[in-house]
């Protein structure tokens, strides 16, 4: 480039320096969206693989006995013929404890580990630090029991357990860690320590290759020395499917953000080159080739938007952190981070877009004619937008407003690029608006027991984890008698009302294994699950199945199934289909006089308005204690951590979509106003108020708004009805239309006006700018 | 006479460091005057126009146009003192391309919020009394450069402003347009219309104003009423 061409980039870089601005941030936000988009999209990708590969997971998770089998002999195993690395052996145990609350979470495996780091199985400690000495605890972030934060504290064999970290095992090889001596001190007759190797095979790609390594190491211990082995496979299985629902939703949002980007990014170039035609012409009037302007341009467009594309990959990566923490949480795996390679796409991608966005309004500038380019905005503009000034002007409304309602027709592409960012903007933000009401719907719906106002317990061991559980040493007393209770409960001052409730394991016709069924006492419309077909139970004889059981058995809604509960079958008729989220195990929900052998386990209880539930579960206990039974209130029920995670991720992509799409338009009313700064200037002349300048700045956007809200906002609500069944598909469930027709008339006007409102954010500095703009430059601007 | 405008030891500088632009100067304009402001190119005739029309503000001394004391004004208060008080001709004319004639003539009176009755009569009064009736659904892009000025007076006088301010209004125009807008501003003088009139043509200044003034680097070289020579 010759030094000339360079003074005349410098220059222009320097001269237009709101719009140089305004190129890096739209740019920079556009990169950044990108950037995270992309992230989002690639983890969406086999989140299980990326994990495994990165701790380097072992695909046999082997359990030995060690009184069979030598620590020596089983390190030999880690180089038999097909082994490529292993890890161990570590001392195993089941730890079944108690919080400090007195309840008993689910039964743990707990490993002993002297650290987080190995060859085989590394590691992430997510937080916290590692147990260092007997009575500390590291917990996995994918155990599957109460809420535990460092800090808190578990009990066993006497032994307190404070937990000091979490850690996450992308083959989850276990629930817990401690000091190899502290797992072995916690081990228990019922429960012995057993030893755990992992295993990393040339070839486990498949079942048979996983079966080929299991013979191998048959082979290598003394008979009846291995006790159990786990296949990566199946943890994979689990993980995928814990994490299919998210990936719809992410690929949504990576492509709104990808197309709002390149929208984003192509608008402002082209329109920055766009309205330096008259310089353009000046340069070709002393001398410049048509082959120098548009090279001149070209860089100037790239200078300020390289400057954006490097602190947008930055700000990207900065961005796509607190999302990934999240993605992590949701799919249970270890440290995601950007990949290497969107880094390197992103920027190349969005110089592409850069370059071609500035060539073609470079290349059109370039072969205009030298007479033409200078006459640009000194000469009279004809044609465009003529018409709409006309009919705005008929408008009862005032002159300022009216002249800016038509000035979008002036420039239809750029027009259109603004609508378009803001349609995408609030796309987003209805779909988001839509994803986390359905999210909290489906929160609410999951699990109806816990719409209770208080639970009674008759005592003894229930199915569920979490259970009450009697203290260490004292004797487990009789189950109270259900009739007794039910009698304590009616008679209660402050029952509203009440149902039982037990759960056992059922067996099917034509299902192998066992499903877990839920029988219900009484009324149990409060405790009713959502039904996505026919109806919650109304008496006897009637079952209510989630979709995946009509799925498996290929029965429907009115065919009748035979049940059996213990020595008792029945046979009943399918009457609906409930919404459940549970896709490890096959649930069905009947009445419990089909099954009278069984009793209920717990009472549900709603207390009449204005009576305190724990003042009243208080008065129960007192009342149903002696009788071997508990009573105690429910604290309401927690929001979900996956539903949580979610729509934190949607509120921050659409914060940040909705920021791109105010860029865009910020970017594109710059232009405008500098484009009609002189006609600003005559309009200020001619006595317009800096108020009336501000009007109609942001009036040239409001029609954008509007328009940009009316075609967004159907987008969004399509795109939600689209996405929310391919999640719930994904979960391998139906959805109920509560959590599918979650948007109502007055939100879907208030997002309508969410395009209007990113529309007049994005104009309100220009609009600003305009209305401070001083009449006799504007005047001498051209 | 009562004076419309009254600058009392009016001075510009854009530089601080500079020579000033303009002045100080006193000034007295009064009402019917049509007051020719001549002098060669950077001696302050633009930035005196400036000034009168509240444009820009003056470094030092006060500017008092109908009464309204201008320098003290704030934006708003000057955005009304410029659609009620003045109205202004340009070199280019600088109407808005994207309106017909109609419209660029009402659209000041509209920003009065005035009644579309009203503007409209008025609109149609003014075409009608400089002859271009038969453009008022034209674009500006589409008339003569005399019409195009003449469109620019009637805009100028649609709020009927005690002064009319014309910064080289002929400048654009070639000799035939020139000679008809030179014409106008006869008629509009002897209809009583107070005018300052920036130009670099002596005959315009001899045809229409009844006192000339002639600035050279920023002062009044040159006074027809007092024929004082500084």
């Amino acid at each position: 480039m010759t030094g000339a061409l360079v003074r005349v980039v410098r220059s222009g870089v320097g001269r237009r320096r709101v719009q140089t601005v305004v190129i890096a941030i739209a740019t920079m936000m556009a990169v950044a969206a990108a950037v995270v988009a992309g992230s989002l999209m690639v983890v969406s990708h086999a989140p299980f693989d990326h994990a495994f590969a990165e701790q380097n997971g072992p695909h046999v998770t082997a359990e030995f006995d060690p009184a069979k089998v030598g620590a020596g002999q089983l390190g030999a195993t880690g180089r038999l013929d097909g082994v490529t690395a292993s890890a161990g052996p570590y001392p195993l145990t089941i730890l079944r404890a108690t919080d400090s609350s007195g309840r008993q979470p689910p039964a743990m495996t707990l490993v002993g580990r002297t650290g987080p780091h190995a060859d085989v199985d590394d590691l992430d400690l997510t937080s916290g630090r590692w147990a260092r000495k007997s009575g500390e605890i590291v917990l996995s972030s994918s155990y599957e029991g109460p809420a535990f934060t460092v800090g808190d504290t578990l009990t066993a064999s006497d032994t307190t357990l404070t937990v000091v970290g979490f850690a996450t095992s992308a083959a989850r090889t276990a629930d817990g860690w401690a000091t190899p001596a502290q797992v072995r001190a916690l081990a228990s007759e019922e429960h012995p320590v057993t030893s755990q190797m992992l295993y990393r095979f040339d070839a486990a790609g498949s079942k048979s290759g996983i079966a080929a390594a299991r013979k191998k190491l048959l082979a290598a211990v003394p008979s009846g020395a291995l006790l159990g082995t786990r296949s990566y496979l199946d943890t994979k299985r689990a993980a995928d499917t814990g994490a299919a629902p998210t990936i719809p939703f992410l690929v949504a949002f990576g492509v709104l953000g990808i197309v709002m980007s390149v929208i984003i990014v192509g608008s402002v170039i082209s329109g920055a080159v766009g309205t330096s035609l008259r310089r353009i012409g000046i340069l070709k009037a002393i001398g410049f080739t048509p082959r120098e302007v548009v090279r001149a341009y070209v860089a100037q467009a790239l200078v300020p938007a390289g400057v954006g594309i490097a602190l947008g990959v930055v700000l990207g990566n900065l961005l796509a952190v607190p999302l990934l923490d999240d993605t992590e949480q949701a799919y249970g795996t270890a440290t995601l981070s950007v990949a290497w390679w969107v880094d390197v796409v992103v920027p190349a991608g969005a110089l592409l877009v850069v370059g071609i966005a500035a060539l073609v309004p470079a290349a059109r500038a370039g072969r205009l004619r030298t007479v033409e380019a200078i006459a640009v905005g000194r000469a009279p503009r004809t044609g465009r937008g003529q018409w709409a000034h006309r009919a705005a002007g008929r408008l009862p409304l005032p002159r300022a407003v009216t002249y800016g309602l038509a000035s979008p027709f002036a420039h239809p592409v750029r027009t259109l690029a603004m609508l378009l960012a803001v349609a995408f903007g609030t796309i987003a933000a209805t779909f988001a608006v839509g994803l986390t009401c359905s999210l909290n719907e489906v929160n609410a719906i999951q699990d109806p027991q816990d719409r209770s106002a208080v639970t009674v317990f008759t005592g003894g061991r229930t199915v569920a984890g979490g259970e009450h559980v009697p203290a260490p040493g004292t004797p487990e007393p009789e189950p109270a008698d259900p009739a007794q209770v039910s009698a304590a409960i009616r008679a209660q001052a402050g029952t509203a009302s009440y149902y039982g409730m037990g759960q056992e394991d059922a067996t099917v016709a034509g299902v192998s294994g066992t499903v877990r069924a839920t029988l219900y006492q009484g009324d149990s419309t409060r405790g009713a699950y959502a039904m996505i077909s026919g109806h919650w139970l109304t008496g006897a004889g009637q079952v209510v199945v989630p979709g995946q059981f009509l799925e498996s058995t290929g029965t429907e809604i009115g065919d009748t199934v035979r049940v059996t509960v213990g020595k008792r079958t029945a046979v009943v008729r399918i009457v609906g289909e409930a919404f459940g989220t549970s896709d490890d195990e096959l649930e069905i929900q009947a009445n419990i006089a089909d099954f009278p052998a069984t009793r209920p386990r717990e009472f549900l209880v709603d207390v009449k308005p204005g009576v305190s539930a724990p003042y009243y579960a208080k008065r129960l206990a007192a009342r149903v204690e002696p009788l071997g039974a508990d009573a105690r209130a429910n604290s309401p029920s927690e929001q979900d951590n996956f539903v949580f995670i979610l729509n934190t991720m949607a509120a921050l992509l659409t914060l940040m979509l909705v920021c791109v799409a105010g860029l865009g338009v910020l970017n594109s009313v710059v232009l405008d106003t500098r484009e009609r700064v002189h006609d600003l200037g005559v309009c200020k002349a001619l006595g317009m108020s800096p108020r009336q300048t501000v009007s109609l700045v942001l009036a040239s956007v409001a029609g954008i708004g509007v328009l940009g809200g009316l075609v967004g906002v159907p987008a969004g609500y399509a795109l939600h009805g689209f996405v929310l069944p391919v999640m719930g598909h994904a979960a391998g469930t139906d959805l109920p239309r509560s959590v599918l027709d979650v948007y109502d008339v007055p939100q879907l006007l208030l997002l309508g006006l969410a395009g209007l409102v990113i529309a007049l954010l994005g104009a309100l500095l220009p609009a600003g700018w305009a209305a401070r703009a001083r009449t006799a430059t504007a005047l001498r601007t051209e | 006479m009562t004076a419309v405008i009254e600058l009392k030891g009016v001075g510009k500088r854009y530089d601080t460091a500079g020579a000033p632009a303009l002045g100080p100067l006193d000034l007295s304009v009064a009402q019917g005057e049509a007051l020719a402001v001549t002098g060669p190119s950077g001696s302050g005739k633009s930035t005196l126009l400036n000034l009168v029309a509240g444009l820009d503000k003056p470094s030092e001394g006060t500017v008092t146009v109908a009464g309204e004391q201008v320098d003290r004004l704030g934006e708003h208060a000057l955005a009304r003192f410029r659609r009620e008080r003045i109205g202004m001709v340009f070199q280019f004319f600088n109407l808005l391309d994207d309106l017909t004639v109609l419209d660029n003539i009402q659209l000041p009176a509209q920003l009065t919020g005035a009644s579309r009755r009203r503007t409209q009569a008025r609109a149609h009064e003014l075409m009608t009394v400089l002859g271009i009736e038969k453009h008022a659904r034209a674009y500006p892009g589409r008339l003569s450069g005399g019409e195009r000025q003449r469109v620019a007076v009637a805009r100028a006088l649609v709020n009927r402003p005690a002064l009319l301010l014309a910064d080289e209004p002929t400048g654009a125009l070639d000799s035939v347009s020139g000679q008809d807008v030179r014409e106008l501003l006869v008629d509009l003088h002897r209809g009583g219309q107070t005018i300052v009139l920036v130009t670099h043509d002596p005959a315009l200044a001899e045809a229409c104003a009844s006192r000339t003034i002639h600035l050279v680097d920023g002062h009044v070289a040159l006074d027809s009423r007092s024929e004082a020579v500084r």
